[in-house]
């Protein structure tokens, strides 16, 4: 019998996620995936026009985050934004136009890879000044919570942005206002091309501690895992018990850019294949599916080949589509 | 050292006016527009019970309670992203900045953020956001709190840029900024705060871009903005001894800027001084002063003349610092230079 007093157990169960909901985040994962590869290619084949920062590697955090959202939630992203934008519900093909700088992307071509916003979707923008859409993602939480709405804010950044002073300014008022408002950590090792041992002093989950943020560090790989606590986050800003802040380990496996090919000076190759083998949160979610008996290889066969010839129409579109009206330069200056 | 003078011209009342100062202006316009308004709020350092160090916002809180004239904790650049991100999100934030000096510390969030958010976006994120903050010198407050850097936001595509000069504007503007859909940056001169002049009982706006003529004349135009508006008046009020007629245009907006009025005004009169109070070199003077040579090149009858703030870091003793300052003295004197009169 249990006793009138006692505490709910603290711990929860993990309950296990649902073959559509498996399956979903597969899917999600995977367009990311086959979406970023397609990216390199029209890097290498010199169609695209500047560079792009691959997400390739850190999928289950994008998705895990994205899934416990609403559409009407908003997000902040990164100059590696792409993930982001998509497991946010941005649509591939006018994401792929807005990278060949054509009129029918999201930002009609003048914001390209680092720029995609999505008002639609709630993303608020992806962002080329490390960490400057900390201050953008708290004020949105601000503004939701002034409103009255229950929208939930989520701040994408990686580790590097753990240098930059306005974090700490944008965290410290969050938590002192209660500021529905999630930061997400992604943890990919390298500041550019520098191990983030080498800049960032303590520990991670420290920093955001101090300001009396609920923080919880979790392997990023496990999209399953992520999605879990993300919505344990976002529900409990939801209900207006305050920030949180999320740090995920996870790895890019391509370069910082898609033109940083020779990595041997600042990350060894062995190390990059023990995450592709170990850690790759696509591989990692196609074997749990398989393990559960949720999905045999024909499926996910099947799943990649639905995804691949849908990248393809998308990048076709884009391909084909005009540049903008060169009269647009001076349009949207102002509003 | 610049006196505030008593020379707020109304040129388009036509209701009964009061005369009240500046700040008051301000508040006014704030009280305002919260009113009227549920997406407007304040935000910044010590703006609800001390309601600033200026008590330019006293009463605020008072009015419309903490939720809405928060005090920030000193973290300028955390205060202007929050106001970007809320602005974008469906509210109407003023943002208060202390002292002009410390725009340095936005100037991320103001820049690479807010200004360019909606041209990223392609047309469809817009930051309604207003960011208020002073300048101007002789208020022996020493190099980090005396300077006038609206310049460099005047530089910037994507925001706008309010210098008034007197309550009238004041009130009139801040109104227009709140209601504005762009980014705009309101630089008070806190010489000015207790300048009073005559300002509608009526509600009233004022459109940013319009220059104002404040004080009509024939033989050189004055182009002044914020503090030096005052210094040009009183610079038109000796010259009349010297038999020369000065007109005296009151940018009122350095982003989007008048040009139309001022290259008119200086095709009228043929002659131009430029004035303002921020470093001269690569200053808001040296943009107008070119905007009028390349205008109205052939009414000329003399080089445009540009009188900025001396370039030095704004010195604390008061025999130093009155000299960085355009003088309505100084200016009168290049006036009659270039009128041939002495
Ligand atoms: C303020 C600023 N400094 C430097 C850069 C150049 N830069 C672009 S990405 C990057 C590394 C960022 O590392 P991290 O935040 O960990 O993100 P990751 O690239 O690993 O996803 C740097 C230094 C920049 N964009 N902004």
């Amino acid at each position: 019998m249990v006793h009138p007093k006692a505490k709910p157990a603290s711990k929860k169960p993990v309950s296990t996620p649902s073959r559509d909901q498996a399956l979903h985040f597969y899917r999600q994962m995977l367009k990311i995936r086959l979406f970023e590869e397609q990216v390199n290619q029209l890097y290498l084949g010199a169609k695209m026009p500047g560079l792009a920062h691959l997400y390739i590697g850190q999928e289950a955090v994008a998705v895990g985050v994205c899934e416990a959202l609403r559409r009407d939630d908003y997000i902040t992203s990164t100059h590696r934004g792409h993930g982001h934008c998509l497991a946010k519900g941005a649509s591939v093909d006018r994401m792929f136009a807005e990278l060949l700088g054509k009129a029918a992307g999201y930002c009609r071509g003048k914001g390209g890879s680092m720029h995609i916003a999505d008002q639609d979707t709630g993303n608020l923008g992806a962002n080329a000044i490390v960490g400057g859409s900390a201050g953008i993602a708290t004020g949105a939480a601000m503004s939701a919570k002034m409103r009255g709405s229950d929208q939930v804010a989520a701040c994408f950044f990686g580790e590097g942005a753990l240098g930059q002073g306005l974090l700490y300014e944008v965290m410290n008022m969050a938590s002192l206002w209660k500021l529905p408002v999630i930061y997400v950590c992604e943890n990919n090792q390298y500041n550019e091309y520098t191990n983030y041992r080498e800049t960032t002093a303590g520990e991670v989950a420290a920093r955001a501690e101090a300001f009396g943020i609920h923080t919880e560090t979790i392997e990023g790989q496990d999209v399953h895992l992520v999605h879990a606590k993300s919505l344990t986050l976002v529900e409990r800003a939801r209900r207006g018990e305050g920030p949180a802040f999320l740090h995920c380990n996870t790895y890019r496996f391509h370069g910082h850019h898609v033109g940083d090919v020779d990595r041997s000076y600042y990350r060894s190759k062995k190390e990059e294949e023990e995450w592709k083998s170990k850690r790759d949160p696509v591989k990692l979610l196609a074997e749990w599916l398989h393990k559960s008996e949720m999905a045999d290889g024909k499926l996910l066969d099947q799943i990649e080949a639905e995804i691949a010839a849908h990248i393809k129409e998308a990048v076709q579109f884009a391909l084909e589509a005009p540049y903008p009206d060169p009269n647009e330069v001076n349009q949207h200056v102002y509003a | 050292m610049k006196a505030p003078s008593e020379h707020s011209t109304i040129t388009n009342t036509v209701t009964a006016t009061r005369q009240i100062t500046f700040a008051q202006a301000i508040n006014e316009a704030l009280a305002e527009e919260m009113r009227r308004d549920p997406r407007v709020f304040v935000i910044g350092e010590d703006v609800a019970e001390a309601g600033t160090p200026f008590k330019v916002l006293s009463g605020l809180v008072d009015a419309f309670g903490s939720q809405r004239v928060i005090d920030s904790p000193i973290s300028v650049a955390g205060i202007t992203g929050i106001g970007a991100g809320a602005a974008m999100t469906g509210m109407r934030p003023v943002v208060d900045i202390m002292f002009g000096d410390f725009i340095t510390l936005t100037m991320d969030q103001l820049v690479n953020q807010a200004a360019k958010i909606h041209y990223m976006s392609g047309g469809k994120l817009k930051v309604p956001m207003v960011l208020r903050t002073t300048l101007g010198a002789t208020r022996r407050s020493a190099a980090q709190h005396s300077q006038s850097l609206h310049a460099w936001l005047s530089h910037i595509p994507g925001l706008k840029v309010v210098v008034p000069s007197t309550a009238y504007d004041a009130k009139g503007l801040l109104k227009s900024a709140i209601r504005d859909d762009n980014p705009v940056v309101f630089f008070e001169d806190k010489m000015m705060y207790q300048l009073k002049g005559p300002v509608p009982v009526d509600e009233y706006t004022i459109p940013l871009g319009v220059a104002d003529v404040k004080r009509a004349g024939s033989d050189i135009t004055l182009v002044a903005t914020s503090s030096m508006v005052h210094i040009a008046l009183a610079a038109a009020d000796a010259l009349q001894a010297s038999d020369v007629s000065a007109e005296v245009i009151d940018v009122r907006t350095t982003s989007p800027l008048d040009k139309e009025m001022i290259i008119e005004s200086a095709k009228k009169t043929s002659r131009a001084i430029v004035i303002d109070e921020g470093y001269e070199r690569y200053g808001v003077t040296a943009e107008i002063a070119s905007i009028i040579a390349d205008g109205a090149f052939y009414y000329l009858d003399a080089p445009v003349k540009r009188m900025g703030a001396m370039d030095v870091p704004v010195p604390f003793s008061p025999v130093l610092e009155d000299q960085t300052v355009p003088t309505a003295e100084a200016v009168a004197e290049v006036a009659k230079r270039l009128c041939n009169k002495r």
